[in-house]
């Protein structure tokens, strides 16, 4: 496993909750420089909640999250807004604003934080884009364009920048099998040869495998299990085993009502609950 | 601004024009009985300047662009655009909010100036084709009835109404929140706010120009 060591997210005791419904619940992890951290887990398990805690759009009940040493949960505005132009984000639907056009939306970025001149700003937007395979597409608007090309558009206007640190929200849910593989050698590819940290969730198992150094898998509100790709392949947690397997029988409830679903959050089963999943002292 | 202000000129015309019309035509039959034909390029000109044209151009900017802001800004924060924005450290507010700030700022009163000339052109068609006015005689009694105070009033609620407006609308728009549905209600919710506001401060403005002075 890569890791020079320095720590580049550290969530501690993370606790959120909506009304009586902790749906983060005292989550405690960190991630180190060059590490392709994937978190999985069933939908409603607080994957997407856990992430707006990270980018600081959320605040938490209480808890800690610090991004590059600082802690951003009691942060203002304007001072987040320094944190956050360190990393990037890529949303689930690419999130690219409708009035652009493509080239503009990746262009945003730069025009706001940089003093470059238009014309390297230019050659920025057509680097970006030949990265995520979209070469000349910078004149279309993006409901011209199809979900999955979004999503790439996204992520090139995520790395516009040349951030530290990419957070990425289901990257390759809605793309074909190639675009998938492509959009997962580029993250490797950035976390190699960069120091570039990926922080991605999803619920793709073979993307989730290929690119991930380490891999959290929540539920619940809590983590489940952590470790490598290979300790979590042969974890002996049922719960794990259904996930990573796709199977519809298992320990993981399909939540039939909402009222299972609260009575399941306030008496869970608790032998899952990292017992037999410990890596936190792995990381000095 | 082109959306707010130069697209909206067509309606602002229609509806200025039939406003004038309307005014010379009642103006006539009120004061025929008076004996006081005379009066009417007055009255179509104070109302317009002081009344009808800052009120009625607000309702149909509310009508066109305070809907258009409210969906355009609501649609963005449920599609994460708003949050997106946030996320690269862009303040949505100096991005979304402050440009169409301004256009509605600098819009709507020229918007109502433009609606001001239409409306007496509408009431000199109604003097000149069916009451025995001629053009030179209309335009004398028109200029000659109001002064600079009559423009500027209107001017003023023309500004206030615009602020009122832009502020309700984007408001509405940056406080969605359930889809398309949260969207249809803010809309809705931003054009009647806005109405509202827009008359009873009609009303306030009215009785401080001219009545407490």
């Amino acid at each position: 496993m890569k890791d020079n060591g320095e720590t580049i997210i550290e969530v501690n005791n993370l606790v959120r909750k909506f009304g009586d419904r902790a749906v983060l619940d005292e989550l405690s992890f960190n991630v180190h420089r060059g590490e392709t951290l994937v978190i999985m887990g069933g939908s409603g398990c607080g994957k997407s909640t856990l992430l707006r805690h990270m980018i600081g759009s959320m605040k938490p009940t209480s808890g800690s999250v610090r991004l590059f040493g600082e802690e951003i949960t009691g942060m203002k505005e304007r001072e987040i807004e320094r944190v956050r132009l360190r990393f990037g984000m890529l949303f689930q639907s690419g999130a690219l604003l409708a009035s652009l056009t493509v080239g503009e939306n990746v262009a945003l970025p730069l025009l706001q934080h940089t003093n470059k001149s238009p014309d390297e700003i230019e050659q920025i937007v057509r680097g970006k884009l030949e990265m995520v395979g979209l070469t000349g597409f910078e004149h279309l608007k993006p409901d011209e364009i199809s979900g999955g090309m979004k999503k790439r558009v996204g992520l090139a206007r995520a790395l516009a920048l040349d951030p530290e640190l990419l957070f990425s929200d289901e990257p390759t849910s809605g793309l074909d099998p190639i675009m998938t593989a492509v959009v997962d050698q580029l993250t490797q590819k950035l976390t190699q040869g960069s120091s570039m940290t990926a922080v991605v969730v999803s619920h793709d198992m073979t993307s989730a495998f290929r690119i991930a150094t380490r891999m959290i898998m929540l539920g619940h509100g809590s983590i489940v299990a952590q470790g490598t790709p290979d300790e979590i392949r042969n974890s002996p947690n049922a719960e794990v085993q259904q996930f990573i397997n796709g199977r519809a029988d298992g320990p993981i409830p399909l939540n039939l009502s909402q009222e299972e679903h609260k009575d399941h959050q306030h008496v869970r089963p608790r032998p899952f609950r990292g017992a037999r999943f410990r890596f936190h002292h792995k990381h000095p | 601004m082109v959306f707010i202000g130069v697209r909206a000129a067509p309606m602002v015309a229609l509806t200025a024009f039939s406003v004038g019309v309307t005014l010379a035509m009642q103006a006539a039959h009120s004061l025929e009985s008076l004996g006081a034909e005379m009066y009417i390029p007055d009255l179509v000109m104070l109302t317009l300047l002081r009344e009808m044209g800052p009120v009625l151009i607000a309702v149909i900017v509310i009508g066109r662009s305070g809907s258009a802001v409210a969906a355009e800004i609501g649609t963005m924060k449920v599609s994460e655009e708003i949050e997106a924005l946030e996320v690269m450290a862009i303040n949505p507010v100096q991005f979304l909010v402050v440009p169409r700030f301004l256009a509605m700022m600098v819009m709507l009163p020229a918007l109502t100036i433009f609606g001001n000339y239409i409306g007496i052109l509408g009431g000199w068609a109604v003097c000149c084709s069916l009451l025995d006015f001629n053009t030179a005689g209309y335009i004398m009694r028109a200029v000659e009835s109001a002064d600079t105070w009559d423009l500027y009033s209107g001017m003023i609620k023309s500004v206030v109404f615009a602020w009122i407006i832009i502020t309700i609308s984007c408001n509405a728009g940056l406080n969605v929140e359930g889809g398309a549905e949260g969207v249809g209600q803010a809309t809705t919710a931003a054009v009647v706010q806005a109405l509202l506001a827009m008359l009873v401060m009609n009303a306030v403005l009215t009785g401080i120009f001219f009545f407490a002075a």
